[in-house]
């Protein structure tokens, strides 16, 4: 399962992921992070069972947390498969199948935004 | 039968479109055809199957639509045209006009153009006509604004200029930075490739000497049975880029095969599905249309180079760019069409399925088309400015081992803000700026000498770039100025903002 996690670094800088690993035992995979002086945003990707558990420690700390359940999604009525997505995602999200029609894997997708303004037809959209 | 019976065979076009007519001609699509001819031989191909039909659909900016929108009440001579906020051509008749694929809204730039106005006529959408005129004796109107659908105008009739190209060189992008261009996103460091074109299904690379496609030739275009004009806007099928000009009933079409896009940071565009059957009459046809991906090739082209003649980098073939992935220098890299195969795919069956059902009929050009003139860069009767028409050649340069006092001081006497910074041999190796000094002063530290606070990466011009080119780096990389180097990098010059200012007023802008 993918979380947005959000926090403020005002108070000082918490080692807010790391505490959580070592306080839940649970192995985080941070996908993407952007941290500067006073906040910071990761998408980790955490197994579904400890999930909850992972969810309520980051708020404990003073983090937001939101569940994604989707990555981009493509609207298939604009779509017309041409694939200049395909080369732009940094996590092989999209490829064409033997009909050259677009199939997303979606678990892979770390909701950069790298596709949206890559797509001629207008088709991608992040689920946040 | 022998072999030798089959080599003089020949079919004519009267023929076929007999068999058209009685429901009984072999119709089969370019991408179905080299297994065929594989199975069959060519002659047996050229027995069995009587049309092989192609399609394509991508981005193809040299489109657009004529309009005749009726007469107002009292009438308007329209000068100056605009639907839904994209202006359109005024320079025909009082009520005709010429809406382009790529002119842009006047309020959403390039979120809407000429491309989604003529979507959004298609899909039966309502558009607003706004016009304004000076008045005259028999067109006193001034001004006009109402809103149409597609069925509320007399004519409607799409003409592209240059539409189906043979084939499209593929591209990538050397520099460091992301680059938006009509080919997509080019990510830096020849990060991904970019393609164009239907390989396999496109018509001209079905018929590339042309005995086939030609003016008066019926066409699918759109969803309409249009119809080939002549040769296309930049024609040139000397070096395998051929191109045609097509024409059809905007009335008639779909917007399953038509589409308005957007290539961000580049602008609108009009992607179109054309398909194009062809009478399979004779041997040669049975070869031509034998053609497959591996057979068509492209240049990869550089397009960090901001030149009409960008580099190509290596050849490449349909097949390669359209297996995902191409290798260069060792490396993999990913591909990404920008047209649609699967939609190219969709325009040939739809041909087949209406040349099978007898609703359309195929004829020989009216018209030849030339196969083998080459296209021509534009002449020009004088050059724009280059940096050495501008630059400023009282600079100013700065040792590596001097002291950044030193440095200092001459930034302060020379009223500048860029020093170049050589070494021994007068060879630039670096440039600092006021920032960099004043950086320096306010935390003092180990660094004594300019080399130890340089920047000694430096962006730099020449005395025959041409001004816009230099104009783009300084923008691109956030910076104020550029030294003029010769071919040994010796600093000759400098070129900063400032100087942009002799353009004006000069003899540039006249």
């Amino acid at each position: 399962m993918k979380l947005l996690v959000t926090f403020s670094r005002k108070k000082g800088s918490k080692p807010i992921i790391a505490q959580v690993v070592r306080d839940t035992g649970v192995l985080i995979n941070v996908e993407r992070a952007i941290i500067d002086s006073s906040e910071g945003e990761a998408l980790i990707d955490v197994p579904d069972d400890q999930c909850q558990l992972v969810r309520n420690t980051m708020i404990s700390l003073g983090a937001n947390v939101q569940t994604l359940e989707h990555g981009i999604s493509v609207n298939e009525s604009e779509c017309v498969d041409c694939g200049a997505c395909i080369s732009i995602c940094p996590r092989e999200v999209f490829s064409l199948d033997s009909h050259w029609k677009l199939q997303l894997a979606e678990e892979k997708c770390v909701i950069c935004g790298k596709c949206i303004e890559a797509c001629p037809q207008q088709a991608l959209t992040l689920p946040i | 039968m022998h072999k030798s019976v089959f080599l003089g065979m020949h079919k004519s076009i009267d023929q076929i479109n007999e068999r058209i007519r009685d429901g009984t001609a072999r119709v089969v699509t370019a991408e179905e055809m080299p297994a065929i001819v594989a199975e069959l031989g060519e002659e047996g191909a050229l027995k069995e199957v009587d049309v092989v039909t192609t399609g394509t659909f991508g981005a193809m900016c040299s489109s657009g639509a004529f309009l005749n929108f009726g007469h107002a009440e009292p009438p308007i001579r329209m000068e100056r045209i605009w639907l839904n906020n994209v202006e359109a051509y005024g320079g025909l008749a009082a009520v005709d006009t010429y809406i382009g694929a790529t002119q842009q809204s006047d309020t959403r730039e390039e979120q809407y153009g000429g491309a989604h106005v003529i979507e959004d006529l298609v899909a039966g959408k309502s558009v607003e006509l706004r016009a304004s005129s000076r008045g005259t004796d028999c067109y006193p109107r001034r001004t006009i604004t109402t809103d149409l659908l597609l069925e509320n105008l007399n004519q409607a009739i799409m003409c592209n200029p240059r539409n189906a190209y043979q084939r499209y060189n593929a591209a990538t992008n050397s520099t460091e930075h992301v680059l938006h261009t009509y080919m997509g996103v080019l990510l830096p460091n020849c990060g991904n490739v970019s393609y164009s074109g239907a390989g396999v299904l496109n018509p001209l690379s079905n018929d590339p000497k042309l005995r086939l496609i030609g003016g008066g030739v019926p066409i699918f275009l759109c969803g309409a049975q249009g119809m080939v004009v002549g040769e296309g806007t930049q024609h040139s099928p000397a070096g395998g880029f051929g191109t045609l000009m097509v024409t059809g009933n905007l009335k008639e079409m779909s917007q399953d095969y038509l589409r308005a896009a957007t290539m961000t940071g580049y602008g609108v565009t009009l992607y179109v599905g054309l398909g194009i059957p062809l009478p399979v009459l004779d041997i040669d046809v049975v070869r031509a249309t034998a053609v497959r991906d591996q057979d068509i090739f492209v240049d990869l082209l550089d397009y960090g180079v901001p030149s009409r003649n960008r580099p190509a980098l290596r050849k490449v073939s349909y097949a390669e760019l359209r297996s995902g992935t191409i290798e260069m220098n060792g490396e993999e890299i990913h591909t990404s069409s920008l047209s649609s195969f699967r939609k190219a795919r969709e325009v040939a069956v739809e041909l087949k399925h209406r040349v099978e059902s007898g609703a359309m009929q195929l004829a020989l050009p009216t018209r030849p088309i030339d196969s083998k003139k080459p296209v021509k860069p534009m002449y020009e009767s004088t050059k724009g400015p280059r940096v050495l028409d501008i630059m400023d050649r009282q600079v100013v340069s700065i040792g590596e081992d001097e002291e950044i006092r030193t440095a200092a001081k001459k930034l302060l006497k020379g009223e500048t803000n860029h020093l170049p910074v050589i070494n021994s041999d007068n060879i630039l190796v670096g440039i600092v700026t006021t920032f960099d000094i004043s950086k320096a002063v306010a935390n003092p530290g180990k660094a004594h000498l300019v080399k130890d606070i340089m920047k000694k990466k430096v962006i730099t011009t020449t005395p025959d770039e041409a001004v816009d080119i230099a104009v783009q780096k300084l923008e691109k990389n956030n910076i104020s100025a550029l030294p003029v180097v010769d071919g040994g990098h010796h600093v000759i010059a400098i070129l900063t903002a400032m100087d942009l200012g002799k353009l004006f007023g000069g003899r540039w802008l006249k």
